[in-house]
């Protein structure tokens, strides 16, 4: 008999509460465009950031009320974007291709080091302590703290502790430009072909004894550059990429190296007159 | 004073590293050349950056301000030596920053007499002139802190202050700055407690001493004539007994909460020095433009205290001094708090309170690190009672919020015991020091946000 009654009450509560959640649920229903989730699942669900959009839910949602177009998102591949904006009957959308880029040059066999750095393995703990140790204030450190956060594998540490962009991989997210205590990333077009790898803010011999790769603030490029292509600025030579920039010639006379070309398959081009760099071990720690 | 006191005269946890004191305290203070050429970086105090008012070529004073205060917290800088303006340009400084500065190159043959300016009168100042006073001659916290002395001697409306603690523990090893400054000081110091009580209110003063520095505690008894309303504490030797919470918690047995401020029971502390730069200026109007320094370590031929014009190059007053051959570390600070130097170029400022220098023999290779064994010693010897345990584990994850919020990584000041004891050579304050940068430019990107 007890089981019954035990069998009878929980069943009712059963119903009751089944009850509730169907009423909430016609109640309380949302309507949800069915095509975001549709969308969704053809993004790469990297929730990079790359487009701007703090993940792909968010992005999906934006993409199906027509804010924003596929080609927003730079991690999917050519034709994942197209089913995207077949599938939404949009058009593809800008597609200009942005990669993260970095304004040193001066790895561990071309730049000074003062110190040698023992502490906690990271650029942000390098830099508490008195800057690190580096010779140039500005420079990187070369710990590799934008290797650990690219979710990508897009940039590794070279053979001289600085980081190269694997520029295929690479989806312009910004992690590496947030993580970077020297602020040396930023995201560039790749179009964007003529570039400055120095932020050293002093002149002439200063920045030579830091490192052999250093703008010295010379203004050769900037004499030499059509129109005002390029503007010295606090010691560094400032691209104006809005003119037309698809020239070598600023490269051509630069003594160091700093300014330089970057060709999709030959890679970084110095200028003629640049020094050639011919050590490859590391610079001896102090002054040489 | 009840039947159940428990309280030693010391705070709880703490450590005892070897002090090394010996081979400068017996030492008096010793006044150091000029370098031919000073460096003054505008940035030598926590707050806004001096503002630079002099021109390249200029002839200045010795005493002359050069730059001037750049809001309230922020302090003017004098020259320290009469000369001329070489440049104004960046100079090095000991954040690994270029910081906007002032090259000086001294007059070889001056008789660097120093410019004075208006005196403020005990008897007659009111405590906002004496405040104005403190801040116009360059004054901030020469334990190395570097807080602007007048921002903190400001006692915020409807708090009062009933006791002035004066800072003579230095807890720090190898540094015997304060310990010689209260030797041969004491009229200063008992001068500037007199400009501060009357700045602040208190109606009482004690002076805290470690028990290593009895000489000091007695010559100031002695000093002290009757009447006045200062007393000498003694209290056990232990690491960070020099940190202003911990130090009112050994003499008074008050705790400050966490994230306030001394004000908040009742107490300001000034460290001696300090007070000893506040009694001496004040009476002339003069600025800061110098400051005793503890230059020692095994690395040092001639250690010494020595009285060293401020924007002295580093490399100039280590050829002075002479070090070993085989200098390794030189530390700018104390062992345990200072900041091993990455560039010898850069000066001395006024936060300066110690150089210590290591030979390769002392120095260490970098320690391996092994994983935490849980063993607890680092909870033992935080002396504010935090886990660093356990925020060592959750920095190494990154979870800076989680510390900041639940584990109250921002009471943490950095004085170094946990890293100290660690079995497991974990560099716990690195950690520590690195998250708090973290959360505190995530909480600013935050308030600029909105």
């Amino acid at each position: 008999m007890t089981i019954l009654i035990a069998i009878a009450a929980l069943g009712s509560l059963t119903l009751i509460l089944a009850l509730m959640l169907v009423l909430a649920n016609k109640k309380l229903y949302v309507y949800e465009d069915p095509r975001i989730e549709v969308v969704e699942d053809l993004l790469p669900h990297a929730n990079c950031g790359a487009c701007g959009f703090p993940g792909c839910r968010p992005f999906a949602e934006a993409l199906v009320a027509g804010s924003v177009l596929p080609g927003k998102c730079t991690v999917s591949t050519d034709e994942g974007r197209k089913v995207i904006a077949d599938y939404l009957g949009v058009s593809l959308g800008n597609q200009e291709k942005w990669v993260a880029r970095l304004a040193c040059a001066g790895g561990t066999n071309v730049a000074l080091n003062r110190a040698n750095y023992k502490g906690l393995s990271s650029c942000k703990a390098a830099t508490l302590v008195s800057g690190g140790g580096k010779g140039c204030f500005w420079g990187c450190l070369g710990h590799g703290d934008c290797e650990v956060v690219c979710d990508f594998d897009a940039i590794t540490m070279n053979a001289s502790s600085l980081p190269v962009v694997d520029m295929d991989k690479c989806t312009a997210c910004g992690d590496c430009v947030e993580v970077c205590p020297k602020d040396l990333f930023s995201l560039q077009p790749l179009s964007h072909r003529l570039w400055v790898a120095c932020k050293n803010l002093e002149m002439g011999d200063e920045v030579l004894e830091e490192c052999q790769v250093g703008c010295t603030a010379c203004g050769k490029c900037a004499m030499d550059a059509p129109g005002n292509l390029i503007a010295m600025e606090h010691n560094l030579p400032i691209i104006n990429y809005s003119e037309n920039h698809h020239t070598q010639v600023p490269t051509q006379r630069c003594p160091t190296g700093a300014i330089v070309w970057l060709d999709d398959e030959l890679g970084v081009i110095k200028g003629k007159e640049s020094k050639k760099i011919i050590r490859k071990g590391d610079r001896p720690i102090g002054f040489s | 004073m009840g039947l159940f006191n428990f309280h030693r005269d010391t705070f709880k946890h703490g450590i005892h590293p070897p002090e090394q004191k010996r081979e400068t305290n017996g030492l008096p203070i010793r006044q150091f050349p000029f370098a031919p050429v000073i460096v003054l970086p505008m940035v030598q105090h926590i707050g806004g950056p001096s503002e630079i008012v002099v021109r390249e070529g200029q002839e200045v004073n010795r005493g002359q301000v050069l730059a001037k205060a750049n809001g309230y917290v922020s302090v003017p800088i004098h020259a320290p030596v009469s000369g001329t303006i070489r440049k104004i340009s960046n100079v090095p400084s000991i954040s690994g920053k270029m910081v906007p500065g002032i090259y000086l190159e001294a007059f070889p043959s001056s008789s660097q007499e120093v410019m004075e300016g208006t005196p403020i009168d005990l008897d007659t100042a009111t405590p906002d002139e004496i405040l104005k006073g403190i801040q116009d001659a360059g004054i901030v916290g020469l334990g190395g802190a570097a807080f602007p002395t007048h921002v903190k001697l400001k006692v915020p409306e409807g708090k009062n202050c009933e006791i002035l603690i004066i800072n003579g523990i230095e807890c720090e090893p190898y540094l015997t700055t304060d310990h010689r400054v209260m030797l041969e000081q004491a009229d200063d110091i008992l001068m500037g407690i007199k400009y501060l009580a009357k700045a602040t209110g208190a109606k009482q003063t004690i002076i805290g001493i470690e028990a290593n520095k009895t000489d000091a505690a007695n010559h100031l008894k002695r000093m002290i004539s009757d009447g006045d309303p200062v007393s000498v504490k003694v209290v056990p030797v232990k690491y960070p007994q020099g940190s202003e919470k911990m130090l009112i918690t050994s003499i008074l047995d008050r705790e400050v909460p966490s994230g306030g401020l001394p004000i908040d029971v009742n107490i300001v502390v000034v460290n001696v020095a300090t007070t000893a730069e506040i009694g001496r200026l004040l009476p002339h109007g003069r600025g800061i433009q110098e400051r005793v320094i503890t230059i020692t370590g095994p690395g040092v031929k001639k250690k010494g205290n020595y009285l060293i014009p401020i924007g002295t190059p580093l490399r100039y007053v280590l050829e002075q001094v002479g070090v070993e051959e085989n200098i390794s570390e030189v530390y700018m600070g104390g062992p345990m708090m200072g900041v091993a130097v990455s560039n010898l170029d850069i000066s001395i400022v006024k936060g300066t309170s110690g150089i210590v220098v290591f030979t390769e023999k002392e120095v260490k290779k970098a320690p391996k690190v092994y994983p935490c064994i849980k063993c607890g010693a680092c909870v033992d010897a935080c002396p504010i009672f935090l886990n660093p345990s356990k925020l060592g584990i959750l920095a190494k994850f990154e979870a800076y919020d989680s510390m900041a919020e639940d584990y109250h990584l921002m009471d943490c000041f950095e004085c170094g015991s946990c890293s100290y004891v660690c079995p497991s050579n974990i560099p716990l304050v690195q950690y520590f020091r690195l998250s708090k940068s973290i959360v505190r430019k995530r909480k600013q990107v935050t308030t600029n946000a909105k």
